[in-house]
């Protein structure tokens, strides 16, 4: 039988059978594309972030610049040492603290602290910066990558969970000008 | 024997494979493509198969979670009998292929190959180095090390930069916050499933192209390629003068393809496998990464580009380049083919082997990094201390103690981010050592807050002395005149 369109009736029902498909396929993507991009979909509701404490301030004397570490927030049973997250905690004067990200602001490798020349040095592409973050001399467009901090109950306590970038959605939690949130 | 021929011929009564395989080794090219210029392609094709079998032995024991990969590297490398050796052949593999790849690469452009009609030919080739370049990175990936894991650092700073979305991307390419166990576990996933799957489908596609429109004609100069005559001359070409290509041309593809496997074999067995590095514990800072061999260009170019330019050329500067390759066939798919009449094409091909290669020079001993240790690790030359004053020598070793070092060098031995000094104070009078060394400027940066004025007198007295024996410091006439003395 053919309609006066000249559509047939085999031609109608293969049509048929793909739209039948592609609806079947359009209620599958909704979960796999949502299974892809669950890691950004988490960090947009849930966000990464929590506070964290850094230990006693005991353990940053005042004028001193020292390395902490923390176990990143957001885990999974498989990470072993690399949810260990280093960073540079700077007592500047028994009140005020800086909380350095570990990552160069460049390209993310780890600096180093030299207390002597009172740097910070970064061995990939030679990025170096004073003593309070700021850019001194290399690659890095900006300073090093801040963390918000406080003191509770004389621990010291920095809002981490996310590896720092240039473009980081954190961008409102780390404190890329020198916007001081101290003791909330 | 009379068995075989009775096995196989029952198999093909059913499968009716063995005429159109025949026709297809057989089918004629042309004679001078018999030629040691042409093995390039056979030889990718043997090592992605070295590749893929020794990438299936190594995933037999290879443990992809962030928490146990670099143990089990360390197994394979120590425990497993021969573990380190095919480790070794799937790394040399991996060197081998890319180097392959490009010069095969090379060849087909400098040899027209990419003109009418090989133009998708071409195109397939372009998505083949990228997938090529993405098992490299991949690969250098699961070698769960702490060059591995600063490398995915690096790579998601670069995705960062992406306007507007590269935070989220950031999130997408690590899994998570951090990387961690889901970014293993998806490069694992690339490496594993998805890019091999590509590179075989693309690798199919890629052949049944050069068999559908046949090898390219060795180039003559003045035969030019016109989309109106050239599949008549190719035809005429290969019908008159040319071989079955099993066995007229495939010798020297079996010969340069076992060569290659041995070379391989050598190399894996003379050199051992790559690593694996330190382990890949975020907190262990003493570290300065490095990528592997054909990304050293790029690690390069990242530290001597303008901090200004840096985003657009990361961004723009891959788009450009995909670009070009890829409209090449389309704005030159015409003309002549012979590289004797393409001088630019030459001038081209020299132009980014130089610049690639001068890159990956730089990239071996890195100037523009500080050299970490070597304010304690490096002496001041003995000479540069004899017969100096108190003053001066308190000022060595604030030279030392400040890390002056680290990044000057002195009697050759230092960093090479700043100049070398051994010569500075014929080039600074005084007054501009001091101002340099308390303001910094030109890349350095300012010591004026960490260094005492004792520290700077002595440092600067110390500077002072860096001349050559017959050769008298720099100074500044119009001091001497002011202060009245004769100049």
């Amino acid at each position: 039988m053919t309609l006066p369109d000249g559509l047939s009736r085999r031609g109608m029902l293969m049509k048929l059978g793909l739209l039948f498909n592609a609806a079947v396929g359009m209620v599958l993507v909704v979960p796999i594309v949502g299974y892809v991009l669950s890691p950004m979909i988490r960090g947009r509701r849930a966000g990464y972030n929590s506070w964290l404490s850094l230990g006693p301030l005991g353990r940053f004397p005042v004028g001193e610049t020292r390395l902490a570490t923390y176990r990143n927030p957001v885990v999974t049973p498989e990470d072993g040492e690399t949810a260990n997250i280093p960073c540079w905690v700077r007592n500047v004067d028994g009140e005020k603290f800086q909380v350095f990200a570990i990552n160069c602001a460049h390209l993310g490798c780890p600096v180093r602290w030299f207390p002597q020349s009172g740097l910070f040095m970064c061995p990939c592409h030679g990025g170096v910066y004073y003593s309070d973050g700021s850019r001194a001399s290399g690659p890095p467009e900006r300073g090093l990558f801040e963390y918000r901090y406080k003191v509770e109950q004389g621990n010291l306590l920095i809002d981490a969970g996310q590896m720092p970038t240039t473009g980081a959605p954190t961008a409102s939690l780390i404190n890329i000008t020198a916007r001081k949130t101290p003791c909330a | 024997m009379r068995l075989i021929k009775q096995i196989g011929d029952w198999f093909d009564e059913r499968l009716g494979l063995a005429g159109p395989i025949r026709e297809t080794i057989q089918h004629p090219v042309p004679r001078q493509t018999a030629s040691w210029a042409y093995v390039f392609g056979s030889a990718a094709l043997t090592v992605f198969m070295l590749q893929l079998v020794t990438g299936i032995l190594l995933a037999l024991l290879y443990v992809p979670s962030a928490g146990e990969a670099w143990n089990s590297l360390q197994i394979l490398n120590h425990q497993v009998t021969f573990g380190w050796f095919i480790r070794a052949l799937h790394g040399w593999g991996s060197n081998f292929m890319i180097a392959i790849v490009l010069i095969h690469m090379v060849q087909v452009f400098l040899f027209g190959a990419y003109k009418f009609p090989r133009e998708l030919t071409w195109i397939v080739g372009i998505l083949l180095l990228l997938l090529t370049l993405g098992m490299a990175f991949t690969g250098q990936v699961l070698r769960f090390d702490q060059d591995a894991y600063w490398g995915l650092g690096i790579g998601a700073s670069i995705s960062s930069r992406i306007p507007f979305l590269g935070p989220w991307i950031v999130n997408l390419l690590l899994g998570g916050p951090i990387i961690a166990g889901p970014t293993l576990s998806r490069f694992f996933a690339l490496h594993v499933f998805v890019i091999p799957g590509s590179l075989i489908a693309f690798v199919g596609l890629h052949l049944l192209l050069v068999l559908k429109l046949g090898i390219n004609d060795w180039p003559v100069p003045g035969r030019i390629v016109r989309r109106a005559t050239y599949l008549k001359e190719y035809h005429e070409l290969t019908s008159k003068d040319g071989v079955p290509f099993v066995p007229g041309a495939v010798a020297k593809d079996l010969f340069f393809s076992g060569f290659i496997l041995l070379a391989i074999t050598a190399c894996a067995m003379y050199f051992g496998p790559f690593g694996p590095s330190g382990q890949p514990d975020p907190t262990i800072i003493q570290t300065a990464p490095r990528p592997d061999f054909f990304f050293l260009w790029l690690y390069a170019v990242l530290s001597l580009l303008p901090p200004s330019m840096e985003t657009p050329a990361l961004l723009i500067g891959p788009v450009v380049v995909l670009v070009v390759l890829l409209a090449l066939p389309f704005f030159s798919g015409e003309g002549e083919k012979s590289w004797k009449r393409r001088p630019i094409a030459v001038l081209t091909i020299l132009l980014v082997a130089v610049a690639l290669g001068t890159f990956t020079h730089l990239a071996g001993y890195t100037p523009w990094s500080p050299v970490m240790d070597a304010w304690s690790g490096e002496p001041i030359p003995v000479q540069y201390l004899k017969g100096r004053t108190a003053l001066q020598r308190q000022g060595a070793v604030v030279f030392q103690a400040k890390q002056c070092h680290n990044c000057h060098a002195l009697g050759g031995a230092g960093g090479e981010r700043g100049p070398e000094l051994d010569r500075v104070a014929v080039e600074l009078t005084e007054d501009q050592l001091i101002r340099q060394v308390i303001q910094g400027g030109g890349n350095m940066p300012a010591y004026g807050k960490n260094l005492s004025p004792a520290e700077t007198t002595a440092l600067v007295a110390f500077l002072e002395t860096l001349h050559p024996p017959g050769q008298a410091p720099a100074r500044d006439a119009s001091r001497a005149i002011e202060s009245g003395a004769r100049p």
